[in-house]
């Protein structure tokens, strides 16, 4: 279990490097698109070996709120609200 | 715990590796989105797909296919969007890309020098 949770941890640092060095926005709406997926696999992998029920509400609860917020970012990056 | 989850767990492990390798090396926006939107998901779905193989049918393996539905579904529109919003708003391409098709229907006015 340590294994891959350490093997998905390094994962999330080159995402966070990204978001935070990232020359131009885009790149790092990119990241926190990937961060978003990420998470899912962290809560997909501690619901496996605990054989708890909490960590897959949490992951389709942070699945739909990391599209919500990647569709808001990428309609601010093109100049428009988010009504249209 | 079967032999099938472990290698399926890693097999989605390898594929996040590797996708989280392309956003950290490529040199472009949209080289980023292609290499980094592709990978991740088809990982993440793997690991979704060991849980799915290792509790049968249970409320967490149900919960696992409905997040599993939800990936497949809504990782291209997102991809799809922020391409679509940086290319409108006018960032530019790698300077040895060669060929830009949605440049020919939607001309980059504004073009962002970097």
């Amino acid at each position: 279990m340590v294994v891959f949770l350490i093997g998905l941890l390094i994962c999330t640092f080159f995402c966070l490097y990204r978001i935070g060095a990232g020359p131009t926005p885009p790149d790092r709406t990119v990241a926190i698109d990937i961060l978003g997926i990420l998470m899912i696999g962290f809560c997909a992998i501690l619901s496996l070996f605990t054989g708890k029920d909490l960590y897959m509400n949490v992951a389709i609860s942070w699945a739909l709120l990391a599209f919500i917020g990647t569709i808001a970012l990428a309609k601010y990056l093109e100049g428009r609200t988010f009504d249209e | 715990m079967s032999d099938l989850v472990i290698v399926l767990v890693s097999l989605g492990i390898f594929f996040n590796f590797a996708g989280c390798v392309g956003l950290l090396r490529f040199p472009d926006i949209y080289n980023r989105l292609q290499a980094s939107t592709k990978c991740v998901t088809l990982g993440t779905i793997l690991i979704l797909l060991a849980v799915v193989i290792h509790f049968g049918w249970n409320s967490i393996s149900l919960k696992a296919l409905f997040c599993i539905i939800f990936i497949f579904l809504t990782a291209p529109t997102a991809a799809h969007a922020i391409s679509r919003g940086s290319h409108r708003a006018g960032f530019p391409l790698w300077k040895e890309s060669v060929v830009d098709r949605y440049n020919e229907d939607y001309p980059q006015k504004n073009r962002i020098k970097n």
